[in-house]
Formats: C-alpha cells, structure tokens, sequence
C-alpha cells in the first residue's frame, strides 16, 4: 500500500550534457521493507550512519518523505584506502494509499534502522460484520 | 573524429551521444549495485594503524564475530529479520537478509591485543594498531 516515488537516482546524480555535475554530498535510497497489518504499515529502512538528530520525516498529505543526514566521521590523519561504500545522505519518498492518523506514527531508529509505525486511520480499518441469525 | 555537421548547425549525433551517456548512466549504477559484496567495507590508513568500517544496519554487536590471524581479518555474522508479528501483508520486501562472512587482507600485521571495535548507528569501526615488531625502523649509518 505504499508505493515508491522514483524520482531519485540510486548512485549517481542527473548528468547535463558532457559534465558531471557533482552534489556536495551524494544521495542514496535506503532499501525498505514495508508491512500491513490490520492496524498498521510498517516501514523499516536501512540507513547507516545516521543518528537520531539526522532523521526527518514528513507527511504531507499521502505522500511520506524520509530523510536521513550522516554525521561526517572524519579520521584526521587517516587516508582512504579502499572505499566500497561512500559517505552520504538518505532520501525516499512513498505515496501511501490509506489515511494515516497522523498523531499516532511512532519512529524509532537503531542500529542505523529507521523503523516507522503508521497506524491506519479509523474509518480505513477492517471491519469484521457479523451475520445476523434470524 | 570530428563530425562536419557542427559546420552545419545541426548535429544529428547529439542525441544518439545523449542517449547512450544516459543508458551509461542507468546500467553503470545497476551493475555496481548488483556486484556489492555484503557488507561494503571502507579501509583507512594512519601511520601505524589501520581502521576497517562496515556498513550494517540492523545489525546489533552480537550478531557480528570479529576474528583475526595473521594479518587477515575476518568479518562475520547474520542479520536476522525481527518482526514479531506473523500474519501480515508484505508491500516490500528490499533489505537482505542471512549468514554473511567477508576477509580483509591487512597492509601490514597487526598487534592482537590492540585491537578497538565499536558500533555507531549501523556502523562497524574496528581500529587496528600495527605490531611493534613490523614497523619500519629507521637504521643509523655509522661514519667510518
């Protein structure tokens, strides 16, 4: 029920014409895992590096916004030697199909995981309807 | 080679040059991804000691088994999703789950006993001093 809105690249930023033109910081799309429950969506996206203050998140409407900026861990003195992955921020946006009760959404992050309950407004639950004997 | 149609005002291989840095540009980001091995590693060298950083999310300290011989450094462990509730309904399903184990090749040889790990927000640092032993010592020259 949550749809990913790709509007970002995954690696590399938008090329012009023969230049490489080059954010300050590159911009990665944390993988997710999303679930539903009766009550709930559930997002989890992995974003390393970040700590609690470089978390933020918005609503507007039907469309989630996460955000996440890594603290610069600089080594003084140190010298890259090997690089597999690279300093950066975090950015995804979904568009959820359901009303979310927007002062019930709960965010924890741990071990560099942003976990996200949306619980599902009222009206948007599943009901049960019990059959009437006659 | 140059093409004479700039002469011309009008370059009909513009587009084609556009296109193909383009799908350069889509293939190149898929490629990386794919040949990823997990986790990624970063290696940084001071001046005698060595600091490895893995990036592991959802990942908690006792998960992860540091072992070290010689100077080759192993990084071990599983991740394991934690979800207590069964019965529901996936949406999306993109993080990697399972046993993982990678070796590092050291620069030099490390003193065991000087070894540092720490784990910040998803990160793994490990912090290795070189051996005493191994260090490149500087040799007086006697005069004559």
């Amino acid at each position: 029920m949550a749809q990913a809105v790709g509007t970002i690249s995954q690696r590399t930023p938008a090329t012009t014409e023969g230049a490489q033109r080059m954010p300050p910081r590159p911009v990665f799309l944390p993988p997710a895992d999303i679930y539903e429950t009766n009550v709930a969506i559930v997002v989890m996206a992995e974003m390393p590096g970040v700590g609690p203050d470089g978390v933020d998140i918005t609503l507007e409407r039907r469309v989630l916004t996460i955000r996440g900026h890594s603290a610069a861990n600089e080594h003084t003195g140190y010298q890259r030697v090997y690089n597999e992955y690279a300093d950066g921020d975090y950015e995804r946006v979904f568009t959820l199909s359901e009303a979310i009760d927007r002062d019930k959404i709960e965010a924890t992050l741990r071990d560099g995981v942003l976990h996200l309950v949306l619980p599902k407004a009222e009206p948007a639950r599943a009901r049960k309807i019990e059959l009437k004997t006659l | 080679m140059l093409s004479d149609f700039p002469r011309l005002g009008l370059d009909p291989f513009a587009e084609l040059r556009r296109m193909q840095s383009e799908m350069n540009r889509l293939f190149g980001g898929f490629t990386a991804a794919t040949a990823r091995e997990f986790p990624p590693i970063n290696i940084l060298l001071g001046e005698n000691s060595v600091v490895v950083t893995a990036e592991l999310a959802g990942v908690t300290a006792d998960d992860v088994n540091l072992n070290l011989q010689e100077d080759v450094l192993t990084l071990g462990g599983k991740r394991e999703p934690k979800i207590q509730q069964e019965n529901v309904n996936w949406q999306r399903r993109e993080r990697a789950y399972g046993a993982f184990s990678r070796a590092i090749q050291l620069p030099f040889r490390v003193d065991p006993d000087k070894v540092q790990a720490r784990f910040d927000n998803g990160i793994l640092e490990v912090e290795l001093e070189r051996l005493e032993a191994d260090r490149p010592k500087r040799i007086q020259i006697r005069g004559a």
